[in-house]
């Protein structure tokens, strides 16, 4: 059974790689395309057998529970995102704004985001752990700035800045929590390895650990867009190709937020350690309120849904920070929802920026009447973000407000003041893209609307039926997570 | 673990942090270059040594790539990009050297409050190390905000990497993979750096990141 595992976790890793090196090579993008969708599917399939078959956990890598699941979600998203992709470039390439050279890098580098994410997702050992975040970062990096144009190139830069940044202070924070478990542990590739780390963290030296948690959420934090530490988060989504903001936002913060979490079990499991949830507590409403009031003043459409996502991922972090049965299921529910429900968005808004020849708010107007499918596509996207019953993200996020009430009341006013302000402002700008005079410039879409739809029912039916077997999981999950 | 070999260890980790504050003060692209360059060499012999002391071989290794590329390939890539480009001798402030300097010191002073106490269990060699080293890295971290040119910004981020090399040598038996991974991820930055200087500067004529700050989506 594990000899099986082994190569479920290989193909995983194994096709996006290979992939990336053949993508590289072939010049033209139709077949590109084409073999980035393929590989794609095949990583996701790879990710669902091992939800059947797992391999043994070793030093380096690891899957269990909790990261399986976050496998699939990625593959997946990943997956229709590719599906995106292909319809997207093809416009890029009739309007000039992408080279076929430019292309086969773009794909080369779509594998192997794809990749480093995979590995981060299913490193055991907390350095391969780091070396993945670092690599999914250069990639997603190169991509932002594929545009070349002065706005895009800026995005880039202060992205790679402040990227690397946060990643060396990871980094450092990584080196102290081996130094506490070699004391404890030994020396070598065991005291890096999360599994032995969690087992022994009870005699871990808390002082040691508590340093390191501070550079790690300050490191991580950063990449997962936490205020105040988001500054290239919203230039990132706007600047780069949509395919990658829909990535960005759907799957990387998420990657970030993870490696956070497999720190915070540790902490968690040494009882003189700090308690890392009032800190995630505190950032995360920061993050949401922040968020929240930004989301009013944005004239750029994918600058906006990028404000969106700082909200969501200061819920998501409020919920973990909460901790608990209910909170950490809310937490994981919230982080399916979210990546499913933006990527959509993007998706969508990648198609109606086309049609429409601009990112501008101003500009987008009426289109119920030009486009009317892409329309309401983005109308219903917009209005699951918001929260509305009875769409999936209106049951996780009315899960973590009513956790937080049931244990700490105080915590749940800002919260739900931060949820409020955040869907006025959604409403008010989609009452403008839909109705009104629709705006001169209008080309014909040709898009295709699978991947749109296919993850919007998906947000409708968790959002009116949850499987249970789906529910015993994400509570087994939870508990694990403390 | 005799004295003198403690002594020379904090010595060459000190002088890790002196250099640092070299790097603070430069105000000529050259010279910046140049003590980056000392810079990369006072790592290499500190690692050496470390090498030495742990009696582990493989760090031996990290040693010489901080050596050669550092020390070595790096700089005088960037001199050529330099003398490319023609900037040699812009190098701006955002706030003054007397400033930075005692901003510097303050960073030092924290760095070692915070993490002597910490790590009270750990033996002295760790401690020092771990000490400098999280100076290296917030001095690393000062010099990037404090410096508008893009050249500078790369050096300093350089810095604070060594500064993380530093602190995984210092962490006896850290495996290798980090110490590769680290020394790899300091050439694929180095690369990214090159590739955006030559299309910052085709596009816009200058590597002033303060230039390229004049752009916000929302205000246009």
């Amino acid at each position: 059974m594990s000899s099986l595992g082994n190569y479920g976790v290989a193909a995983v890793l194994g096709v996006p790689a290979v992939t990336a090196a053949l993508l590289a090579m072939i010049p033209s993008y139709v077949v590109s395309a084409r073999l980035n969708i393929l590989a794609c599917f095949l990583a996701f399939a790879a990710a669902l057998s091992l939800f059947w078959v797992r391999p043994e956990p070793n030093n380096l890598l690891l899957v269990d529970d909790f990261n399986v699941y976050l496998v699939v979600l990625n593959t997946f998203v990943g997956f229709t995102t590719s599906v995106f992709s292909a319809s997207y470039i093809g416009h890029e390439l009739e309007n000039g704004r992408l080279t076929p050279v430019y292309l086969r890098f773009y794909h080369g580098m779509y594998q192997s985001m794809m990749f480093a994410m995979n590995l981060a997702l299913v490193a055991n050992s907390i350095g391969l752990l780091w070396v993945a975040v670092e690599v999914a970062t250069l990639s997603t990096v190169l991509m932002v700035g594929i545009y070349r144009t002065h706005e895009a190139l800026e995005a880039a830069w202060k992205y790679f800045i402040l990227g690397s940044v946060g990643i060396a202070l990871a980094l450092f924070g990584t080196i102290l929590v081996y130094l506490a478990a070699q004391e404890v542990i030994g020396e070598g590739v065991e005291a890096m390895a999360w599994t032995n780390l969690v087992a022994r963290a009870r005699d871990f030296d808390p002082a040691l650990l508590n340093v390191a948690f501070i550079f790690l959420l300050l490191g991580y934090g950063t990449k997962v867009g936490l205020a105040p530490l988001h500054a290239w988060l919203p230039d990132a989504h706007a600047e780069g190709p949509t395919p990658i903001s829909a990535v960005l936002s759907g799957l990387l913060l998420n990657v970030a937020l993870y490696a956070l979490l497999r720190f915070k079990m540790i902490m968690a499991a040494n009882a003189r350690a700090l308690t890392p949830g009032p800190l995630m507590v505190t950032m995360g409403l920061i993050s949401l309120i922040f968020a929240a009031f930004m989301l009013y003043r944005r004239r750029d459409i994918k600058r906006m849904f990028a404000y969106s996502s700082i909200e969501h991922m200061g819920i998501i972090t409020f919920a973990f920070g909460m901790g608990g049965p209910l909170a950490n299921f809310a937490g994981l529910l919230h982080m399916t929802m979210h990546s499913l429900t933006k990527s959509a968005i993007f998706f969508a808004v990648g198609h109606v920026a086309q049609v429409k020849g601009t990112q501008k708010i101003a500009d987008i107007r009426g289109l119920t009447e030009t486009h009317p499918v892409l329309g309401w596509a983005l109308a219903i996207g917009v209005l699951a973000i918001a929260g509305m019953p009875p769409l999936g993200i209106f049951m996780s996020e009315f899960l973590v407000v009513s956790s937080s009430f049931a244990r700490q009341p105080l915590l749940a006013v800002p919260l739900v003041f931060g949820l409020a302000i955040a869907f006025g402002a959604l409403m008010l700008r989609l009452h403008g893209f839909l109705f009104g005079e629709p705006s001169p410039s209008s080309a014909a879409s040709h898009a295709s609307y699978a991947p749109v739809f296919g993850h919007l029912a998906l947000v409708l039916i968790a959002g009116i039926y949850l499987p249970p077997a789906l529910v015993a999981w994400f509570q087994n999950v939870a508990r694990l997570l403390g | 673990m005799g004295h003198l070999s403690f002594d020379i260890a904090h010595l060459l980790a000190g002088g890790m942090v002196a250099v640092s504050f070299m790097l603070l003060y430069q105000d000529r692209m050259f010279g910046m270059l140049n003590a980056f360059a000392l810079h990369a060499v006072v790592l290499a012999l500190s690692v050496a040594w470390q090498a030495y002391v742990q009696g582990a071989p493989h760090l031996y290794a990290t040693a010489a790539i901080a050596f050669v590329f550092k020390a070595i390939i790096i700089p005088t890539a960037l001199h050529r990009i330099v003398m490319r480009l023609n900037i040699h001798r812009e190098v701006e402030n955002v706030v003054g050297i007397g400033v930075t300097m005692l901003a510097g010191i303050g960073l030092t002073a924290l760095s070692i409050t915070v993490m002597l106490p910490v790590t009270g269990s750990a033996d002295a060699f760790v401690r020092e190390d771990l000490a400098f080293a999280l100076s290296v890295v917030l001095l690393g971290l000062l010099m990037m905000i404090t410096r508008r040119n893009a050249v500078s910004q790369v050096i300093g981020f350089m810095s604070l990497e060594n500064g993380l090399v530093l602190a995984a040598t210092g962490a006896r038996g850290m495996p290798l993979v980090v110490e590769i991974s680290v020394a790899f991820s300091v050439l694929i930055a180095f690369i990214v750096f090159g590739i955006f200087l030559f299309r910052i500067r085709e596009r816009f004529d200058t590597v002033d990141v303060h230039a390229l700050d004049s752009f916000r989506g929302d205000r246009s």
